[in-house]
């Protein structure tokens, strides 16, 4: 399959600290690929150089997007969500004191602004605008009623349980229109129940079938919940201390020596070898 | 009995707490109340003493902090919903109301019986305050944008109308768009280094932008005069007809026949500055709906979120800082033009620290409470001009009063932009205050 995303040789260093070293792997069009890993082993400093917030030591970072690759290191990370990389974050970022709607909404800034003419045109009451806002409304609507939050639609966010704002959170990365959705821990917190719903939810983003006229949208995942991470992922890439310790379908990944080794620690005469 | 056993320690509490006030309260008095200097007939300097006002001073202190440890006691025993709590449904239902009758009194104003020379000066004075506030709450309310040297877009605006009036023979008309250019652009000179710098350091380096503009001004004598400052300042023109006092060719009173009249010119100066403070918050509230004002919403919840969803944090600030300054150049050149006279001593530090009192108190973000809260201020300052030096304590009093019976400002809740059904306001214990 085509690869969405490729990593090649990602190193990332704070001072000292090597956080991620030379990890190469490629995401795939229209799949769900999972990283995995035990804590500490780089996923989010991974995860944080895709989107822009850090910026890698060495490496490159390509978006295959319209025919044509997007170096997503050389982007500052607004840009690189406007290349179409959406994301969410390990403890829920919300705009806590604005509704469900506005949160949709403030997400697709960029359209919207565009539509205002950048400010000017809205003040006047251009009616370009009215349009714009109404189509933005009805894309939100949609991706709240996918996410079953509609009823609560009006409320801050800040007032959702937590499962209803991780929902609230992927609407909102989604509602971006994005081609490869990053999320962060999108389980954690979330009862088995909810754990299955939203294995169902990205199964469909996945597909293209969430929310009506969304396209299928590729899917890139840090999870510690193994159950979601074996029942929804293409691909899984396994790190640790940094490196990558393997790559492939879950069911290679499960039956992988050097996996379940770090996972579940090894024998005496090998930690010598890891220190 | 078990209400007994409660009762008791609470009152003992409440004893004790008065008694310690009392002594921090004769600690304070002693010295400033109790002894006091004046002029013998001699000319010489002795001592009096006034043991009797302090005496009476920790009684004061000691009855009052007795009565309010109480009602404290007594209400947690109760643990029923509070005053403000209880009240609040309504006074944010009657918003509604309570702006389009604020706004019908401020058209009415020079039309009301009673209405002087003085009160619409009063008038011209609140409503260049609620400019001010307004302007202010963008950066602040809106954004999220600690600024404390709000004072120097004012001084930028007033400095460039009298400058462009003086040296260019300019109207009051051309200069008042110029005026806010330039206050804006100066807003986005300080928006630039400040871009990185959040909630204590942003306010620091504001604050010290305020006083650099305000030195400069004081020390550049060949261009603004110094402290002297710019006199006979242009006044503005109604469509070209002036306000002269004795009519005259080609003035208002000559040309509608009226009688010459200096109230002709105040009723002018004070429609002039409602429909500027209108246009700011009209411009406002239009943005508040619009995907910039909610940007600047997004970015004082959460700046880290507003970048992962592809929003420019430099341009959205840029623009809240450009905008805030240029309602404060507005308001500047129409100080100037009303004074006729301006010099730095008009733009100290103290006015930024009002403005920002005005949009804390009146809610981050509440065009509303804003404007009563300098209406309160501004007003309030002028009612109590009999109480001479107390009124500073009046003051202070209130101030403190607000902040705690209401934490978050007079109108602390957020009305969403959009909705699918009814729009409910959002409580203030949501939203967030920004830190930079």
């Amino acid at each position: 399959m085509a690869p969405i995303l490729t990593v090649e040789s990602l190193t990332m260093r704070f001072g000292g600290l090597t956080a991620v070293k030379d990890v190469s792997f490629a995401a795939a069009q229209g799949a769900i690929t999972a990283v995995i890993g035990p804590n500490g082993a780089g996923k989010t400093t991974m995860f944080n150089c895709i989107t822009g917030f850090y910026r890698p030591t060495s490496g490159s970072l390509t978006l295959h997007h319209g025919g044509h690759g997007v170096a997503l290191h050389r982007l500052a990370g607004h840009r690189i969500a406007r290349a179409g990389v959406a994301r969410t974050f390990q403890n829920v970022r919300l705009f806590a004191g604005m509704t469900a709607l506005e949160n949709l909404l403030v997400a697709q800034h960029r359209t919207l602004m565009a539509s205002t003419g950048f400010g000017i045109g809205a003040v006047l009451g251009l009616s370009g605008y009215k349009a714009a806002e109404q189509a933005a409304i009805r894309r939100a609507s949609t991706w709240l009623e996918a996410c079953g939050l509609i009823d609560r639609a009006d409320d801050p966010a800040g007032s959702l349980p937590y499962g209803a704002q991780r929902r609230l959170e992927i609407a909102r990365a989604m509602c971006m229109e994005p081609v490869l959705l990053c999320l962060d821990e999108p389980a954690a917190g979330l009862n088995p129940r909810e754990s299955t719903a939203l294995g169902e939810l990205l199964r469909a983003i996945r597909d293209g079938t969430a929310a009506d006229g969304a396209p299928p949208c590729s899917i890139l995942l840090i999870e510690h919940d193994m159950g979601v991470v074996m029942g929804i992922s293409d691909h899984i890439v396994v790190l640790d201390h940094g490196g990558k310790i393997a790559d492939g379908t879950p069911a290679a990944i499960r039956a992988d020596d050097k996996v379940i080794a770090a996972y579940l620690g090894e024998g005496d005469e090998d930690e010598d070898g890891v220190a | 009995m078990s209400l007994a056993r409660t009762r008791r320690p609470a009152l003992g509490v409440a004893l004790r707490d008065a008694g310690l006030a009392a002594l921090i309260a004769a600690g304070l008095f002693l010295p400033m109340v109790g002894l006091r200097t004046d002029v013998g007939p001699t000319g010489a300097l002795f001592l009096r003493t006034r043991w009797t006002d302090v005496l009476l001073l920790m009684l004061v202190v000691f009855a009052g902090r007795f009565l309010v440890r109480l009602w404290q006691e007594w209400k947690t025993e109760r643990r029923a919903p509070g005053f403000s709590q209880r009240i609040a449904g309504p006074l944010s239902r009657s918003g509604r109301f309570v702006a389009p009758v604020f706004l019908l009194l401020a058209v009415l104003l020079p039309v009301l019986p009673g209405v002087g020379r003085y009160e619409l000066d009063l008038g011209i004075l609140v409503l260049t305050y609620v400019m001010l506030g307004w302007g202010l709450n963008i950066v602040v309310g809106l954004a999220g944008l600690l600024d404390l040297g709000y004072v120097a877009f004012y001084a930028v605006g007033a400095y460039s109308y009298a400058l462009l009036a003086q040296y260019f023979g300019l109207s009051f008309w051309i200069c008042l768009p110029l005026a806010g250019l330039l206050a804006a652009f100066w807003g986005i000179l300080l928006g630039f280094p400040v871009l990185r710098l959040r909630g204590d350091y942003l306010a620091i380096v504001t604050l010290g932008f305020g006083e650099i503009i305000r030195l400069v001004l004081l020390n550049w004598v060949t261009l603004t005069g110094g402290p002297n400052g710019i006199s006979g300042i242009a006044r503005p023109t109604f469509f070209g007809l002036t306000f002269t006092v004795g009519g005259g060719p080609g003035s208002f009173a000559e040309f509608f026949g009226l009688e010459p009249s200096p109230t002709h010119r105040v009723v002018f100066l004070y429609y002039l500055i409602l429909a500027l403070a209108l246009l700011t918050n009209w411009v406002t509230l239009r943005l508040r709906r619009q995907p910039l004002g909610r940007a600047w919403e997004a970015m004082r919840e959460d700046e880290i979120a507003c970048r992962s969803l592809g929003i420019n944090i430099t341009t959205t600030k840029l623009t809240a800082f450009a905008l805030g300054a240029m309602f404060g150049g507005f308001a500047g050149a129409f100080f100037a033009t009303r004074q006729a006279f301006i010099s730095p001593e008009s733009f100290t530090f103290i006015e930024s620290a009002i403005i920002l009192a005005i949009v804390v108190l009146g809610g981050l973000g509440s065009q509303l409470g804003v404007a009563v809260a300098a209406l309160v201020l501004i007003g309030g300052f002028e009612v109590f001009r009999d109480l001479q030096e107390w009124r500073m304590l009046v003051f202070g009093g209130a101030m403190v009063l607000i902040m705690i019976w209401k934490p978050r400002g007079l109108v602390g809740s957020r009305t969403p932009t959009v909705a699918l059904g009814e729009k409910r306001a959002i409580s203030a214990s949501m939203v967030a205050e920004g830190r930079g």
